[in-house]
């Protein structure tokens, strides 16, 4: 009896040794450069490296880590140099969950950058405010910062303003009966709903609005109804791989009225997909994309430049927007440290509060106590593509 | 093995527990314990599957569809705030009966919802209802055909919470109270009260273990291994088969729920991640390496696996990992890891079963 | 609606069926020979698809398309060999979870070599934007493709199976393993046969929607779930059937979407695969053999 109850013991200890065993593991995960321990400021970055949002979450750390490396390499912030430690949701809300508090009771980090995902997002902005711990998220969802959290920031534009901005460029082309479709995602039903809610005030009749499922592989049914409402242009709010696929689809199924897509079109690879379909295209977005057409006086020029050529140099691929998110999040970290003068969490959230025309790849933030975004209109640029490339979208007959 | 002696693994594993926290607290190492609770409720889908799986014989690919209904119908009853119903007489009512509970959220507003108590009532009745329709005309059919309407079901409660709005689509719900067991005792995922969870969680593990280590030695348990061992033989001594699949099937998609209602409660949020098919994978995996009718084992392997994972020891390889797993198991033990031969003596003389 | 409104919805409904034909025969090929079914089925459109769109920057597409193919009949015949052979007690349901096992791997596998962008092949003829009338409906030249290749594949398979000699090997081996051993076919190298002729009409069929789906490492498990839904719909093991289902289901969701939200699009498959299950298991076209799937 009392053999066989060592036994059981053993085992379960056994079980035990090996959950410990992965403890150890993480500690070791593949993080960023061990600074030196005394002075290094550590910082949490939560991204969907893997999974539906790796397209997101890809280049996000890939930024990240870029940017770190760049602010270390020019000696830290006073003289401290940044940890950073990546952690991969691969878009699950259970695993940001864990991950945010592993970040926060563990590591006890100053900020945490991300997640990638409105859901994710949304899953820990209780936890991160409850527990005192400045986050700043890269993903759209105005729920994010609306009701404002005093910890919680996000750094890409608004879905409304997008949609006002769209709105703005239909009216000065005469259109005024429009067909939505976009994907079921977190970012498409979103980008739907404030296109329904806009199109009053702004002239717009919506004639059509649908959701289809983010990994269709076929719209022409779709667009066909659609095109039975004889709308003036097509609105597509989705990411890839729909993107290209809207484009295409619509000029197969003979649908030739004009495009327009969200700022979630911002990488030159869908345009690739999309091949001669995608010409015409008309879409609001950061200024990252044709940020070598802008005039050399333009507040983001330089800044935008930098980071195109650093990324396209280091990792061999097409810049993004959403890299670009993740860039303007650790940017307006540092700036608030610098601010604020301190490592503080408070101190450092109450200069991030306070941080006004700091100029990012999405536009220049101006945030306040009730603005934890910090982007307007403005930040949005509307382009469009030309011969298989981006173009500043001027008056196009 | 007499009524006592089954009883000595709980024990043993109730005293590895504590053991564990003590180590963690007197380390300073407390925040482990998060991890570890998520796993004890995930670990509560995994004993249920491995009674369905393992006793009964039968696979299920919608386990996470279950743990999604529960999860789902718990978060949309304590989040809907029915303040503007406030003075109706049928919410009045409920009021006095303390069905629906007055609250604060953490933006200052004021929230009238339904009490985690109802809600979890009605989430177990829910699931149990769904597990009794679809397994009603479905047991009497082969093996596979089980499967396979498990991952139907599976499939369209992922289909249903990412487009309902009611379930807050791609986003999910959150902003999900916690749930007050008792007074001061209450499952939510605050730091301060993580011992007191990490004990909650696994309170309801072991009660869990109690049920289905009793339910596997009593005449139920005996029948569903006859029916494992050879489902014919069975029914022709008089083994009612149909009706004893049909019940574990329900109880395997109740424990399911469960660990649904409690960990949504913990996380304060759930997302329509959790009803995928991967996840239903997942589980199954988990119960295959842990051992088919090996409830300890799937329990640990449960543990181990779930921590891990939510650790991101696996990296990018996450799912990788358990469907591989998956494979080496079927392949080289489909009895478990703590099946094979080497082990057979260790566990012949601890559990003194018969071995098929 | 008018006509051109109907054309183009039965258009865009049966290139879709079709493809969902071509997956369930997948399955039926399988099924006939082991009784297995195997999940990793839509894997294999998608690999055959990645690997042609790798190849056709350096050799011309139909190279390409041939290289992709040949290369996963074998793909499909070495899994066989690695995962399915190998398994002594061979319950059903056994052999089925190692499928999901494969295709999990399969994924991953694709991910970490392809990435997660989103490739296709360059249309055979025309471009993204060419246009062909048809009763006033409009579809893109591939699509015609689509319809052909798949109506190639299903001649194809039916002459293989009724006048060669492998082919009626193959069907012997499905009505009765036992029988077709004693009478010298060699069962074992049919079940391997099977998976390998299952990968190659799947490759072929991913290459020739690849430019109108386009083409990502995780395509195959929403593919795999449709094609095996029209399977069970035909009824398992009968293919002729699977094409029919699969053109009803591909003309069904695509009138679906015409009358209500598209959001349900694809709750109409799920929920016809329930009914079938629970309502009429031996599938559509089964002549009432009920009791072959009874559990005893």
């Amino acid at each position: 009896m009392g053999t066989q109850f060592v036994r059981i013991l053993g085992v379960l200890a056994a079980g035990w040794a090996l959950v410990f065993s992965g403890c150890k593991k993480s500690g070791e995960a593949p993080t960023a450069p061990k600074a030196p321990a005394a002075s290094a400021i550590k910082v949490g970055a939560i991204f969907a490296v893997t999974g539906p949002a790796a397209n997101l979450g890809g280049p996000e750390e890939k930024t990240a880590k870029m940017f770190v490396d760049k602010v270390n390499g020019a000696g830290g912030i006073n003289g401290r140099k940044i940890e950073l430690i990546v952690k991969d949701s691969g878009s699950k809300p259970e695993n940001a969950i864990s991950m945010a508090k592993q970040l926060m009771d563990e590591d006890k980090v100053l900020a945490i950058v991300g997640p990638s995902t409105s859901g994710e997002t949304m899953a820990i902005k209780n936890i991160c405010q409850e527990g005192k711990m400045i986050l700043i998220s890269c993903a759209a969802a105005e729920d994010i910062v609306n009701p404002v959290a005093s910890y919680v920031f996000k750094t890409p534009q608004k879905d409304s303003d997008a949609v006002k901005l769209i709105y703005k460029t239909m009216k000065e082309k005469g259109i005024s009966k429009v067909g939505v479709i976009a994907s079921n995602d977190g970012f498409g039903t979103a980008g739907r709903a404030q296109l329904e809610k806009l199109a009053a005030e702004h002239g717009i009749s919506v004639a059509l609005s649908e959701a289809y499922d983010k990994q269709a592989t076929d719209l022409t049914d779709v667009l066909t109804k659609v095109k039975g409402q004889e709308v003036q242009a097509v609105i597509n709010w989705s990411i890839v791989p729909a993107q290209s696929l809207v484009a295409k689809n619509m000029k197969q199924i003979g649908l030739d009225v004009p495009l327009f897509q969200s700022h979630g079109f911002g990488n030159i690879k869908y345009v690739q997909a999309g091949g001669e379909a995608a010409n015409g295209t008309i879409f609001p977005c950061g200024r990252l994309l044709i940020a070598e057409v802008l005039p050399n006086d333009h507040p983001q020029k330089a800044l935008l430049m930098e980071y195109k050529k650093g990324y396209e140099g280091k990792y061999l691929e097409d810049a993004s927007t959403f890299g670009g998110h993740a860039y303007d999040a650790l940017l307006v970290l540092t700036e608030a440290i610098k601010k604020a003068g301190s490592v503080d969490r408070e101190k450092v959230r109450e200069a991030m509060e306070n941080l006004k025309g700091i100029v990012g790849t999405g536009g220049v933030f101006n945030f306040s106590p009730g603005d934890h975004n910090g982007l307007a209109l403005d930040a949005f640029e509307m382009l469009t593509v030309k011969e298989g490339k981006f173009a500043i979208a001027k008056n196009q007959p | 093995m007499t009524r006592r002696q089954r009883y000595y693994p709980v024990l043993g594993g109730g005293l590895l527990v504590v053991a564990v926290q003590v180590v963690l607290s007197a380390t300073e190492a407390t925040y482990y314990m998060t991890q570890i609770t998520m796993s004890a409720y995930y670990v509560l889908v995994v004993i249920g599957l491995c009674l369905l799986m393992g006793y009964a014989g039968q696979v299920s690919l919608g386990q996470a569809g279950f743990f999604a209904i529960g999860g789902y119908t718990a978060a949309v009853l304590t989040t809907r705030n029915l303040l503007a119903y406030r003075d109706t007489p049928l919410i009045a009512w409920c009021r006095s009966l303390g069905l629906v509970v007055e609250r604060r959220d953490l933006y200052g507003a004021d929230i009238l919802s339904f009490s985690p108590w109802l809600a979890f009532g009605a989430a177990l009745l829910l699931t149990g209802l769904i597990a009794f329709l679809i397994g009603l005309p479905v047991l009497r059919l082969k093996g596979h055909y089980l499967a396979m309407a498990t991952l139907g079901i599976g499939l369209i409660v992922y289909r249903v919470v990412l487009g309902a709005p009611l379930f807050g689509q791609a986003d999910g719900i959150s902003n999900v109270p916690p749930f007050r067991l008792a007074d001061g005792v209450e499952v939510n995922g605050r730091p301060a009260f993580r011992v007191q969870n990490y004990y909650m969680a696994w309170v309801m593990v072991l009660a869990a273990m109690v049920l289905a280590v009793n339910l596997v030695h009593s005449r139920v348990g005996r029948a569903l291994r006859s029916i494992h061992q050879n489902e014919e033989a069975a029914h022709s001594l008089g083994v009612n088969t149909y009706r004893y699949k049909l019940g574990t099937f329900i109880l395997s998609a109740l424990f399911a729920a469960a660990g649904g209602v409690f960990l949504t409660h913990y996380n304060g949020s759930i997302g329509p991640s959790e009803a995928t098919v991967m996840k239903s994978v997942r589980y199954v995996a988990i119960v295959a390496v842990g051992g088919m009718a090996n409830l300890w084992g799937a329990l640990i392997m449960g543990v181990v696996l779930n921590f891990l994972s939510l650790r991101g020891v696996f990296g990018t390889y996450d799912d990788a990992v358990f469907g591989a797993i998956l494979i080496a198991m079927m392949l080289f033990a489909p009895q478990g890891l703590l099946r094979r031969p080497e082990w057979r003596a260790v566990w012949s003389l601890v559990f003194r079963r018969s071995h098929g | 609606m008018n006509l051109a409104q109907i054309v183009q919805y039965g258009l865009s409904g049966i290139t879709v069926g079709s493809v969902y034909a071509i997956v369930a025969i997948g399955f039926n090929i399988i099924y006939s020979s082991t009784g297995i079914i195997n999940f990793a089925q839509g894997e294999f459109l998608i690999v055959g698809a990645m690997m042609a769109a790798s190849l056709c920057g350096i050799v011309p597409l139909p190279v390409a398309i041939i290289a992709a193919v040949a290369a996963t009949t074998l793909l499909g015949g070495l899994i066989e060999l690695m995962f399915i052979r190998p398994v002594r007690d061979a319950s059903v349901l056994r052999l089925i979870v190692i499928t999901m096992g494969v295709s999990i791997l399969m994924r991953e596998a694709m991910l970490h070599i392809w990435d997660e962008q989103v490739r296709s092949l360059p249309y055979f003829t025309g471009t993204a934007v060419s246009t062909v009338g048809i009763l006033g409906a409009h579809i893109s030249p591939q699509v015609l493709w689509v319809l052909g290749v798949s109506a190639i594949i299903v001649a194809g398979l039916t002459v293989f199976f009724r006048f060669t000699l492998t082919g009626r090997a193959m069907r012997a081996c499905a009505d009765d393993r036992m029988a077709a051993r004693l009478c010298g076919i060699n069962d074992r190298w049919m079940v391997t046969l099977s998976f390998m002729l299952s990968a190659g009409i799947g490759a072929l069929a991913g290459c020739v929607i690849s430019p109108v789906t386009q083409t990502q490492y995780d395509m195959g498990a929403p593919l795999a779930i449709k094609g095996f839904t029209v399977a069970i719909l035909g009824g398992l093991g009968n293919s002729l059937a699977a094409v029919a289902a699969g053109l009803v289901l591909g003309l069904l969701e695509a009138f679906m979407v015409s009358q209500l939200a598209v959001a349900y699009k694809e709750a109409v498959s799920i929920v016809i695969l329930l009914l079938i299950l629970v309502f009429r298991p031996s599938g559509l076209f089964a002549r009432g053999e009920l009791s072959a799937l009874r559990a005893l």
